[in-house]
């Protein structure tokens, strides 16, 4: 609309007029907000501050009890405990050296936790509760209770504590809870009410961790009138916890715990899966730790013990651990061979002991070679030369791609820390990593596992799994979460020729039931239960030629960590499979004298349900395998389901 | 058409409107949201990354957002208000149907980064879609019934959407928003007072309702009412809140308990510690001496939005700076006139200070149009 000069200074004085009332009312409305402000703030201050501090109503936060862990037969591997402790809250107390001098005359007061308690006050706000002490018994808990009127600000408190009844066993697989720290929330960005509770504890890794929501829980609140010392006068409402969900794993305790057991003394990590589900039946590594020392925040000394040690206990081998699969990587470049038909199960190769590529040797481990070697033969007997031979007419390509299809080089979603990768490498791997072209040497070693080849105990494993049944099966860990099934569904078919799988799988029972098979002595006696594996020794160093020369070093007399490490994988029953393990020794040696009888035991184990008689062994190991079996550190077995513990809040 | 068209050679360009930017405002402005970070920081227990981080970062894209509108003239925003309006309008209309609901209240467009809830839009669209009419009017006509009708409606519509949402606060504040914009144009007085008239019937109609089958408010509104009207006949129940948020702000007395010491707004877990009730927070650890200071900061950005719109010819310049001073005010009055115990808990939020990335990011664009026409005017 087109204004004239007039019209425009006309319409301008109006709104300001009206600008200037509605101004006028922002002022007055103002100055009765101040006015307000000054009635609340100053005349009635003296009577707000008496409300607020002598009859005041509080909301105080109730943990949720956090949801059980169990294993497959539902035997509890984490389980809550009650835990009588003392906080003390600032701004009630006064004198607060004066209080705690008062605490420590009723009772027993652990220095050290004490002058943590007094920092964590001193930086705390003043209305906020701290643990003093913790794990008191009931009667020293009374005794607080009965002297309260002498203690202003403290107050007895019953509370729920982690607890994990298997001990080392599960620290792999459950991890284990730890207090809230600053960092946790910093790095979480978690704002759940919760964590502000004094001594709540979080899953700091593995399951716990990774589930922590699921087993977290959420918070009641419980509304109470208290005065001036800040003591409960009366409560108005309680609105209870939600507990966390229970969660059922598809571990088997009793199997887990042989397992730990028959590893103790190595460094070593061990797998177990059902192989026609996936479910993982045992996950172990060793040494191991004790999770409960984590739960209320470990001791220095403790810690720098665990990390001190060189078998590294904190780190998960079975999973985290990564090492040259050696030999058992031979069955991946045998059926990548096959399904190429680069070479039929009855071609031979003759092994003369090494094989010559250019001015390069390599070596067979049989210094004066096998001879002529078929499919079957080179897997029993392990001949590195048949494979150096095949591995260059298949190529690097379709090996590690056939390696990636049974499980191996790709990380597992499963829900523990760190899991992983592994490597089955290519040439384009090799150009971005290394930056260097791949060689026909490259082929040669990753042939036989050694190399760029990297794998865990959990990858060889699900590779044992897929081989056995030819069907592409997922691990898993939890079974059931408050009873709902969380198992995948059944594996697909992997695709593989039936007739290529046979002759694998004939390779493979010949390594532990034909004479000249690299695990003969670790066969069984019982066809029933019979164990078709493989072994593999990986080396950790370079043999130079001057050292071939005048004889290689055994490993006994070479230092632990520059031993060989030694591997076995394998399933059984042979005739329907079930159970597929892999074990790796970290610098144990040989594949066939120290992993193989250890995987035979758990397979064996798996396969009963209870400790192997020693019938099932070969009758000149029967005295060595019972005295073993007495000695070693399990629990009592069969493990009782033992329920529900403790659920919620006293 | 209008005056300021005329003088365009006058008004300053290119770089040099940075030197004509409202700079005294601009500094308010960052001392409100600096009160703001700080009991975000106290209430969080000493925590930065909890609220004051996220509400910091916001600020600096509000304070980014609203350079960019200040630096484009005024007579485009202008030209955009009835293209805001009516995307504000299908965003309300969408958010009806297909929005996400939170707390019972305001309903939102998830959008990743952000939640949009075109309501807040809607508040500075509104004033805009208002300006812009009575800049086009005639202005002999701005008192007849039919042209008093036209600007009714484009108010009623987003209020009625909005308190089907049901969020009364927001309808509340765009009710008396626009009301403002149309008091300042010039409609003629008769027409508010027989308003006024309508609201008292309205209120009648509203109490007279309830319990029947045509109840007008949802029953957590009445219960809001009735424990505003008498907080101590239940004080453990829904006069919670008022009475602890008044137990929290009167026992801040003169000065304060000090920075993070306040206990009451931390101890008794106030559900909207730091949103809505931020001011309880900030009286209690303060004190008058803190509370009353804040009070004024927003005071001193009200009258230099006022002195801006006495300023312009253009009406509407005028029009959209009265209106967004009126909406505004309305935050803060309503927000402090509810946590003292003057008004029932509507769900306001403290302007610039309360943590919400919406309602901060729509009033820094609005001082952004602030600043648009305190540049472009003619000098």
């Amino acid at each position: 609309m087109k204004r004239t000069q007039r019209e425009t200074e006309d319409s301008a004085r109006q709104i300001g007029r009206r600008s200037l009332v509605v101004g006028g009312l922002f002022v007055a409305t103002s100055a009765v907000l101040a006015a307000r402000m000054r009635y609340l703030q100053v005349e009635r201050a003296d009577d707000f501050r008496l409300l607020a501090e002598e009859n005041r109503i509080n909301i105080r936060l109730l943990p949720p009890a956090r949801g059980l862990i169990f294993d497959r037969n539902g035997v509890i591997v984490a389980g809550n405990e009650q835990n009588y402790r003392i906080t003390l809250v600032r701004e009630d107390a006064g004198d607060v050296d004066a209080v705690l001098a008062e605490l420590g005359r009723i009772v027993n007061l652990d220095m050290v936790a004490l002058d943590r308690a007094r920092a964590e006050i001193a930086r705390r706000p003043p209305f906020v509760p701290v643990t003093v002490a913790d794990r008191l018994t009931w009667a020293e808990l009374s005794a607080v209770a009965v002297n309260a009127p002498a203690l202003p600000g403290i107050t007895p408190e019953v509370g729920l504590s982690r607890i994990y009844p298997m001990g080392g066993d599960f620290s792999h697989v459950v991890g284990y809870v730890g207090p809230v720290s600053d960092y946790y929330l910093e790095q979480t960005g978690d704002t759940d009410p919760v964590l502000q509770i004094p001594d709540f504890q979080v899953g700091r890794n593995n399951v716990e961790a990774r589930l922590e929501h699921t087993l977290r829980g959420s918070a009641g609140t419980k509304r109470v009138e208290v005065n001036a010392g800040g003591r409960v006068m009366r409560e108005l409402d309680v609105d209870a916890p939600d507990p966390g969900s229970d969660v059922q794993l598809t571990v088997d305790a009793g199997l887990q715990n042989y397992v730990e057991a028959r590893l103790t003394g190595e460094s070593a990590g061990s797998v177990v899966m059902d192989c026609q589900t996936g479910e993982i039946l045992a996950l172990a590594s060793a040494p191991t730790f004790d999770p409960n020392l984590f739960v209320r925040g470990i001791s220095t000394a403790a810690w720098n013990g665990l990390n001190a040690d060189p078998y590294r206990p904190l780190a998960n081998k079975a999973t985290q651990g990564l090492y040259p699969p050696g030999s058992t990587y031979k069955m991946i470049v045998a059926l990548a061979a096959l399904e190429a038909g680069v070479v039929t199960p009855g071609d031979t190769v003759n092994c003369p002991g090494h094989m010559d590529l250019g001015d390069r040797r390599f070596h067979c481990w049989r210094r004066g070679g096998h001879g002529r070697m078929d499919l079957v033969q080179a897997i029993s007997q392990s001949c590195d030369v048949y494979f150096y031979d095949v591995a260059q007419r298949v190529g690097i390509e379709a090996i590690s791609a056939m390696a990636r299809r049974c499980g191996c080089g790709v990380r597992h979603d499963l829900p523990l820390s760190g899991i992983a990768e592994g490597l089955a490498p290519t040439m384009q791997w090799k150009a971005q990593n290394r930056g260097a072209a791949w060689v026909v040497g490259d082929t040669i070693n990753a042939s036989i596992g050694q190399g760029f080849v990297l794998s865990s105990p959990l990858h060889l494993a699900v590779m044992t799994a897929r081989l056995a049944t030819g069907r592409a099966v997922q691990p898993s860990i939890i079974r059931s979460i408050d009873g709902i099934s969380q198992l995948p569904a059944p594996a697909p078919d992997m695709g593989f020729d039936p007739t290529h799988l046979d002759y694998i799988h004939r390779g493979m029972w010949q390594v532990n039931n034909d004479r000249r098979g690299t695990a003969y002595g670790s066969r069984v006696d019982v066809s029933a239960y019979g164990v078709a594996g493989k072994t593999g020794t990986s080396q950790v160093r370079n043999i130079s030629a001057a050292e071939r020369a005048s004889g290689v070093i055994s490993n006994a007399d070479l230092p632990w960590e520059r031993r060989d490490h030694a591997l076995y994988v394998g399933y059984a029953p042979y005739d329907t499979p079930r159970y597929a393990c892999a074990v790796i020794v970290e610098h144990g040696g040989g594949g066939s004298a120290v992993a193989a009888p250890i995987a035979r035991d758990i397979l064996l184990r798996a396969q009963l349900g209870e400790i192997p008689p020693p019938e099932l062994y070969p009758s000149n190991q029967r005295r060595d395998i019972e005295r073993m079996h007495r000695e070693l550190p399990i629990l009592p077995s069969p493990l009782v389901p033992s329920g529900r513990t403790v659920r919620s809040q006293a | 058409m209008s005056f300021l068209e005329y003088n365009v050679k006058t008004t300053p360009s290119g770089w040099r409107k940075v030197l004509y930017l409202n700079w005294a405002l601009i500094l308010l402005l960052i001392a409100v949201a600096s009160v703001g970070f700080l009991m975000l920081y106290s209430i969080a227990g000493g925590q930065l990354s909890r609220w004051a981080e996220p509400q910091m970062k916001r600020f600096a894209l509000g304070l980014a957002a609203m350079f960019v509108v200040a630096m484009v003239p005024i007579w485009f925003w202008r030209n955009m208000s009835a293209l805001a309006y009516g995307v504000s309008l299908l965003l309300l209309l969408y958010v009806e149907f297909f929005g996400t609901v939170g707390m019972g209240a305001q309903r939102w467009i998830d959008l990743g980064f952000m939640r949009l809830q075109p309501s807040e839009l809607m508040k500075i669209t509104l004033v805009m879609m208002l300006a812009a009419y009575y800049d086009w009017l005639d202005l002999g006509k701005k008192s007849r019934p039919l042209y008093v009708a036209i600007p009714l409606a484009l108010i009623l519509v987003p209020t009625f959407l909005t308190v089907m949402q049901p969020d009364l606060g927001t309808a509340i504040l765009l009710s008396l928003g626009g009301g403002a914009v149309m008091f300042v144009a010039g409609v003629h007085w008769a027409y508010f007072v027989a308003v006024i008239a309508a609201g008292v019937g309205t209120v009648s109609a509203v109490f007279a309702s309830r319990g029947t089958a045509w109840q007008l408010l949802q029953d957590y509104q009445y219960r809001r009412i009735d424990t505003f009207l008498d907080p101590t006949n239940d004080p453990l129940g829904a006069g919670y809140h008022i009475t602890q948020s008044q137990i929290a702000l009167g026992s801040g007395g003169w000065t304060g308990r000090g920075f993070m010491e306040g206990t009451q707004s931390r101890l008794n877990f106030l559900p909207e510690k730091h949103t809505d009730f931020i001011f309880t927070t900030l009286a209690e650890e303060f004190g008058f001496v803190g509370a009353a200071s804040l009070l004024a900061l927003y005071v001193l950005i009200l009258v230099f939005c006022i002195v801006t719109a006495l300023q312009h010819r253009d009406r509407y310049a005028s029009l959209l700076v009265m209106g967004i001073a009126v909406a505004f005010f309305l935050y803060f009055a309503i927000n402090m006139a509810m946590v003292m115990g003057l008004a029932p808990v509507v769900g306001v939020p403290l302007p610039l200070v309360s943590y919400g990335g919406s309602a901060m990011l729509v009033l820094m664009v609005a001082f952004g149009l602030v600043q648009s026409a305190h540049i472009h005017r003619p000098r």
